[in-house]
């Protein structure tokens, strides 16, 4: 059904895809004074060239983990290997990891121009080689003649772009990004994660991004992990993690609310308190327990049910005109039911009607409680 | 002052300071008077006897040292060293002496307030206010009886002195006071609260997120410091420089009581030639080259800070 856009294509040809930067994380611990954990076992391999997003609430130990990786922060337990190299004690200096920070964290006594060249300075870069980068980079990123001002004189969205800019100049071999739009207001938000992303593609350079919004992750991520009390629950592409979701906290975290406990399962025929659901295939003997998920944009509303779907009666409680959609609260069987439909001009119900509601077998996703 | 033949030209107010002020609008007015105490206490306290400083500073030496015509530069002449005996090296060493122990003693102050005031601002919490209390309480205590009380600690025949004598810095029987070191360890001890405290009032607000930008942009500890917490302290650096040079420049009890006769400041020589030596106006001409020094210095200073802040303004 309606797949999650993700922008462009999802494995696109990279340009150059550098082999130095595939990280690989195993069993990290990370304890915080005596009882606080933030990672408790985490193995992740990211590959080379990737865009990869760390997804989870706050709290979940995901700026810890990107922490680590910068190595502003060092694991309890556990290794961190980048392009095969051990660096799990390497000090953040000699990491060739650089981090977009939340708060930009700019140098507010230098330049715009003195900021970016920063990382190449205490690299020992020769100034002439320094400028040229500089102004290299300002290009790509079209800074243009905001190089020259001073960093107080900038708005949000061109701090985020000067960070971008200082961190990509060292042509690190990984880009760690914390939550770098999060700041920003909506609109100048999706175009600079467009932005992010082609940026990305064009570099072929890997990327490791932070964020706590779902809509953000999908739409820029080729992978996605998402973390919940220092454990990652799951790991895959946007599509993977959206409709497919492992556990009821990823699917609660993507923006799911029809979760419903399995009661009784009787072949490929599953009850629940919203009654009692067909599904593709019978449920193994080892999965006969958990929650079915049936996500709110799958859910058909009208009067005929077509051949083989499952169809209940209910009635709408309330109805939320969003524009190209149309949100639905049913009750059915005195549990709520939540549906969107895409607005193509269809007839509205209002609310107290009756309506048959049609769920396609398919649909219908077993995960853990 | 009184114009108020323009305001009411047909009828000359017996009241003319009043009429003054009804031809105002309200708001200048209220402005004016609300600014009036302070200013008249400014011009009683500061600029009048400013004045008087500087005109007393061009008078001649009267036969008991009052203050006299004709005007003359015969104090300055005096200060610079010239005598009844020719050229004396005496005062121009007294100000080299005091230049010299201010920027020391400076110096000293901020090697050992940096650390102290960055330890305090890393301190549990509820440890920083007793910290910084511990720090300013010493000051609370009238400056001549800390005098003293060093006095006591540097005498021959105390723990200290001992020590020194056994490390063979100062002769037998012999105390570390009245020194050149007594003074300076005097004026360190007396001026550390206020670098300590604009520094700790930087420290506390350090943003940590500029030091792991500078790390994660390859900058070693060392240069992280140089590049991305020295600077965030360079405002409260600069304060303190100027809260403890200024007044220690101009130090009178200190250097008196712990330097003896041989650690003169020169607020020594300028209190002298109002107390005992009784020359007014050479005590005047000091007190102004004083004034003068100090204005160059925060000049100065100005300048270093809008240097090393890039260009940013350092209040100071």
């Amino acid at each position: 059904m309606t797949a999650p856009s993700s922008a462009e294509t999802t494995d696109t040809s990279n340009g150059h895809v550098r082999d130095a930067s595939a990280i690989a994380l195993k069993n990290l611990h990370k304890r915080f004074g005596r009882d606080a954990i933030a990672l408790d076992g985490v193995d992740l391999d990211i590959h080379a060239g990737e865009f990869f997003t760390l997804l989870g609430p706050s709290g979940c130990g995901k700026t810890t983990l990107l922490r680590i990786l910068a190595g502003l922060e060092a694991p309890n337990e556990g290794t961190l290997t980048i392009g095969g190299k051990q660096v799990t004690d390497t000090p953040p200096h000699l990491r060739s990891v650089n981090t977009v920070f939340q708060s930009y964290a700019l140098f507010p006594h230098l330049s715009v121009r003195d900021n970016i060249t920063f990382g190449l300075r205490m690299k020992g870069v020769p100034a002439n080689e320094r400028r040229r980068r500089v102004d290299e980079i300002a290009d790509f990123i079209k800074l243009g003649a905001l190089v020259e001002r001073r960093v107080n004189q900038l708005s949000g969205g061109q701090r985020q772009r000067v960070a971008l800019a200082r961190a990509l100049v060292c042509e690190p071999d990984v880009l760690l990004l914390d939550e770098p739009l999060s700041a920003l207001d909506a609109g100048l938000r999706t175009q600079l994660q467009v932005e992010l992303r082609r940026t990305q593609k064009r570099l072929g350079m890997t990327f490791v991004f932070v964020t706590h919004d779902q809509d953000e992750a999908m739409v820029m991520s080729d992978r996605i992990a998402v973390l919940d009390s220092g454990v990652i629950q799951q790991v895959g592409p946007p599509h993977e993690v959206y409709e497919r979701p492992v556990n009821a906290f990823v699917a609660r975290f993507m923006g799911h609310v029809n979760l419903f406990e399995i009661q009784a399962v009787e072949g490929a025929r599953v009850s629940t308190a919203l009654g009692s659901l067909t599904m593709e295939r019978p449920l193994p003997a080892d999965q006969q327990q958990g929650m079915l998920l049936i996500r709110q944009e799958v859910i058909e509303l009208g009067p005929e049910v077509p051949e083989g779907y499952n169809a209940l009666e209910g009635v709408v409680r309330e109805r939320l005109y969003r524009g190209s959609r149309v949100e639905y609260r049913l009750e059915v069987n005195g549990i709520l039911l939540m549906a969107t439909a895409s607005n193509l001009g269809q007839r509205l119900y209002p609310v107290g009607d009756r309506v048959t509601v049609s769920i396609c077998p398919e649909d219908v996703v077993r995960l853990d409680a | 002052m009184v114009k108020t033949d323009e305001t009411e030209p047909n009828s000359p107010s017996p009241y003319p300071l009043a009429a003054y002020s009804r031809s105002m609008s309200p708001d200048t007015r209220h402005l004016l008077w609300s600014v009036a105490p302070g200013a008249i206490w400014i011009a009683i306290f500061l600029v009048l006897p400013s004045f008087y400083l500087i005109g007393v500073a061009f008078m001649t030496n009267g036969p008991y040292g009052q203050p006299q015509m004709p005007l003359s530069l015969d104090a300055f002449r005096q200060l610079a060293g010239f005598g009844f005996l020719g050229w004396s090296p005496g005062n121009l060493y007294t100000l080299l002496r005091s230049l010299w122990q201010t920027f020391v003693a400076t110096g000293l102050v901020i090697l050992v307030a940096y650390p102290l005031a960055y330890h305090i601002s890393i301190c549990r919490e509820k440890w920083r206010p007793i910290m910084l209390l511990a720090v300013v309480v010493p000051s609370w205590t009238n400056q001549v009886i800390r005098a003293f009380g060093w006095m006591n600690l540097l005498s021959p025949g105390t723990p200290m002195a001992d020590a020194a004598q056994f490390l063979g810095l100062i002769g037998p029987n012999m105390g570390l006071y009245p020194s050149n070191f007594a003074v300076t360890l005097g004026l360190v001890y007396n001026f550390l609260p206020f670098m300590v405290l604009p520094l700790y009032a930087a420290f506390e607000k350090l943003d940590m997120a500029l030091v792991e930008a500078a790390r994660d942009l390859y900058a070693s500890p060392v240069r992280a410091f140089w590049h991305a917490v020295f600077p965030q302290t360079l405002a409260g650096l600069l304060a303190g420089t100027v809260l403890v040079s200024i007044p220690a420049f101009g130090m009178y009890v200190v250097p008196e009581l712990l330097g003896g006769g041989r650690a003169m400041m020169l607020g020594n020589l300028v209190a002298n030639q109002f107390s005992g030596g009784s020359n007014w106006p050479l005590g005047a001409a000091g007190a102004l080259i004083m004034l003068i020094a100090t204005f160059g210095g925060l000049y100065a200073m100005r300048k270093v800070g809008k240097r090393l802040g890039g260009g940013e303004e350092v209040v100071i």
